[in-house]
């Protein structure tokens, strides 16, 4: 009954490999779209926009930018929580070093300084694959943190070592800072990971994408036929970094507001993206989505049911929360091996035939 | 993201029946869980069995019933984010969020929402300059006081001279361990010691390298900023190389009994700062009858009277002095956290007010003002007794140096100012 082509007709080859070919599919990106953009802003509150939405957006563009390197080109990187905190120590370089500049551009710029060191570190992966290189980016993982700790200019030399976001304007509005509305903090991830997911679902689909699937499946036979693996897996390295390198910034800049980069940017967080693309789907645009609401939310959802409508202890709950958690991985995995987004395609499969399967 | 908003809507539901009428609302951001578990669980303990006793006993603060929020944050400061979010709402009067990252997350978010911050002897030690920080509170001492107290003491122990001895600092390498470092190369300088520090990463269970620096260059004294399960490590550690104990002082954060008891006998003659007294209190025998015979003990009721237990419970104390202070002060039982604030700003704690609420000479006696919210920063030493399983103060009360530190916290308070546009100045309102 849904996500049926019959009746949905194309006379034009654009209108042939649109993102959404199925009209049911279109009309529900819009909705949510719509949604996301003008409804949300204006019920939203302090609580969920810190708490829920914009951890999630933020995370998602991280995943977005993980899975580009690992789900589409194969190259298993475990140094994400630094890549992020490059993009976080690049924004408030740049924040502190040049006020008058629009946030914005700051964030952006965030992002392309990431993708330059993110490169300079894919440069192993030339030389070494799989397990190899995943321990070579672990050496990046490690190095920048103890970089951004140790070098007193990265922090301009404060006390603590902690470095704090500024308030900064757009359109006079405060988007980083304490006086920050959540409207405002949701806006500005909503459009870096509305535009994000628009560029990598293109970049993924284009001549780029098909390079770094081809070098994923099989670098051999892809350089058999012509692919560069230096230029595949350096952009790949490159992209994915600018992606990982804006959600940094945002994480830093509009979420936390205050970072300290071993708690902040540690392994844990390498991990937590990197759960967030294996539990949504590696390869997938809306994989990095589902795996960036799973592990966002989930916790979140837990710890409200457990503490505020059971009255159990906190404690037990926290404790509870990781026994779940790591349960519906393996459960998940067990079941879906490819992830969310894989349950989502079956699930489309199903719908299409409901109520009347075979 | 549809999904998103229909359990968004769902969960809106949920919370708002969960929440209730008009208390005191105090949340207790605790961490019962993670690498600082150990640190986190009495502390909690302590803060809310003395809010339970109050309830219990005198019906709350002034007439008004106290309604305690606990959070989990695992240390950790997203987690610390979310909790400071869902608790805000439900008119939370103070916030004590027992760690420095969350305490630098909410100073500015705070402000902006007129919730006072107390701090105890952790956070932002520029915070103390009450000019810059309105709504920020660090009585009754801060980390810089800390470094000052050891050093005093270094110095009341070699007569008076500190020159040319090496001193090291064992620190976790956080916004917390940073803190002292400014204050301790200041005063470096002032008596002629050589000061080193030795970072020790998040969490702190790998301490081997640092050390091996340790036993190769021989200082004669080793401080430690260390918290969780950073303390426990470097106590075996020390022990292991056989650095002598007594030279080995750590600060008020690494000195509780759980740090020292897995290093056995070998931690025998450790030191540590405390900013409070340790010792059975009869404020103990009170919680004792009307929380914990009731069955209503926090956790599972076995850190009474523990250092980090007292500490939790002193903690809950002022704030309750500065709750009951802001009742006094605008004549209402039901106040707000504004009053609060002025409470805190009013806060003066005398020696007969301890010994009236059960603690006597608890903590030193202070009082804050609005310029100075730091309160008098003294502090004591104590000394692991591993034969007797306790705690023994050597020491009384220290004095920081407040001209060393006093210059260092008008510098950081400024530069904090101009960063976020502040000026100084009183709340008025």
């Amino acid at each position: 009954m849904f996500y049926r082509e019959a009746g949905d007709f194309k006379t034009s080859y654009e209108a042939d490999s649109q993102t959404f070919p199925i009209a049911f599919d279109r009309y529900r990106y819009w909705f949510v779209l719509a949604v996301a953009f003008l409804v949300i802003p204006f019920v939203i509150n302090d609580y969920w926009a810190n708490a829920l939405l914009i951890p999630f957006l933020i995370y998602a563009i991280a995943a977005i930018g993980l899975n580009i390197l690992t789900g589409y080109c194969g190259q298993v990187s475990l140094g994400t929580g630094a890549f992020m905190a490059v993009g976080a120590y690049a924004c408030y370089k740049l924040m502190t070093a040049f006020p008058e500049i629009n946030i914005l551009l700051h964030i952006l710029l965030s992002g392309v300084v990431t993708a330059v060191v993110g490169a300079a570190f894919g440069l192993p992966s030339l030389r070494i694959k799989g397990f190899y290189l995943a321990v070579a980016t672990l050496a990046a993982q490690f190095f920048l943190v103890w970089l951004f700790n140790k070098v007193p200019w990265f922090y301009n030399n404060s006390a603590s070592g902690q470095i704090s976001a500024p308030e900064r304007f757009v359109f006079d509005i405060a988007v980083t800072g304490p006086n920050t509305k959540a409207w405002a903090a949701y806006l500005v991830c909503l459009v870096f990971v509305t535009l994000s997911a628009i560029v990598a679902r293109n970049l993924t689909r284009g001549s780029m994408g098909r390079r770094w699937m081809a070098i994923r499946d099989m670098d051999i036979a892809a350089e058999i036929i012509g692919v560069n693996p230096l230029k595949a897996k350096l952009s790949a390295f490159a992209v994915s970094s600018f992606f990982v390198g804006i959600s940094g910034a945002l994480f830093f800049a509009v979420y936390l507001g205050a970072v300290e980069v071993g708690e902040v940017f540690g392994i844990n967080k390498s991990f937590l993206v990197l759960f967030m693309i294996i539990i949504g789907g590696l390869g997938s645009i809306f994989g990095a989505f589902a795996g960036a609401a799973f592990l966002v939310c989930l916790p979140v959802v837990l710890k409200v049911i457990g503490v505020d409508l059971f009255g159990w202890p906190p404690d037990l709950v926290a404790h509870f929360q990781l026994v779940i958690i790591g349960l519906l991985i393996m459960f998940f995995l067990i079941k879906e091996p490819h992830g969310l987004a894989q349950l989502w395609r079956v699930a489309k499969e199903k719908l299409r035939l409901w109520p009347f399967p075979y | 993201m549809k999904l998103q908003t229909l359990t968004a809507v769902a969960l809106s539901t949920a919370l708002v029946s969960g929440s209730a009428l008009a208390d005191l609302v105090i949340p207790d951001l605790s961490y019962r869980t993670g690498p600082y578990a150990a640190g986190g669980t009495p502390f909690s303990d302590g803060f809310q069995d003395y809010l339970k006793m109050l309830n219990a006993r005198d019906g709350g603060i002034g007439g008004e019933e106290i309604r305690i929020l606990e959070c989990e944050t695992g240390y950790n400061t997203e987690k610390g984010v979310e909790c400071y979010e869902s608790t805000k709402g439900e008119g939370a009067l103070i916030y004590q969020p027992l760690s420095t990252g969350i305490t630098y997350q909410l100073i500015p978010k705070a402000t902006a929402d007129q919730i006072p911050l107390h701090t105890m002897g952790y956070g932002r030690t520029s915070a103390s300059n009450g000019e810059v920080f309105n709504w920020v509170f660090n009585y009754p001492a801060n980390y810089w006081d800390a470094a000052g107290v050891i050093v005093n003491y270094l110095l009341d122990e070699n007569s008076g001279d500190l020159k040319d001895k090496d001193i090291a600092l064992v620190y976790h390498n956080s916004a917390y361990g940073k803190e002292p470092i400014r204050t301790l190369e200041a005063l470096a300088e002032i008596h002629g010691f050589n000061f080193k520090p030795i970072a020790v990463d998040h969490p702190g269970q790998e301490q081997k390298s640092q050390w091996l620096q340790i036993r190769r260059e021989r200082p004669d004294y080793v401080l430690m900023w260390g918290w969780g399960v950073m303390n426990q490590v470097a106590i075996q550690e020390a022990a292991n190389i056989g650095f002598p104990m007594e030279n080995f002082i750590g600060n008020w954060w690494s000195g509780a009994e759980h740090d020292v008891t897995p290093a056995g006998a070998a931690a025998n003659g450790y030191k540590s700062l405390n900013m409070n007294r340790i010792g059975d209190l009869p404020v103990f025998a009170e919680i004792k009858k009307h929380v914990h015979e009731e069955g209503n003990a926090s956790g599972d009721g076995s850190n009474l009277g523990t250092v980090l237990y007292t500490r939790g419970m002193y903690a809950a104390m002022l704030a309750q002095e500065a709750i009951a202070k802001a009742q006094e002060i605008h004549g209402v039982a039901d106040v707000t956290p504004v009053m609060v604030r002025d409470g805190m700003e009013a806060l003066a704690i005398s020696a007969d007010r301890m010994t009236e609420l059960g603690m006597e000479n608890i903590g030193p006696e202070f009082s804050v003002s609005c310029e100075d919210h730091g309160g008098s920063g003294l502090g004591i030493v104590q000394q692991w007794d591993a034969g007797e399983g306790k705690w023994v103060a050597l020491t009384d009360y220290i004095e920081p140096n407040d001209d060393v530190t006093g210059p260092l916290i008008d510098e950081d308070s400024a530069a904090f100012a101009k960063e976020a546009g502040i000026t100084p100045g009183c709340y008025a309102g």
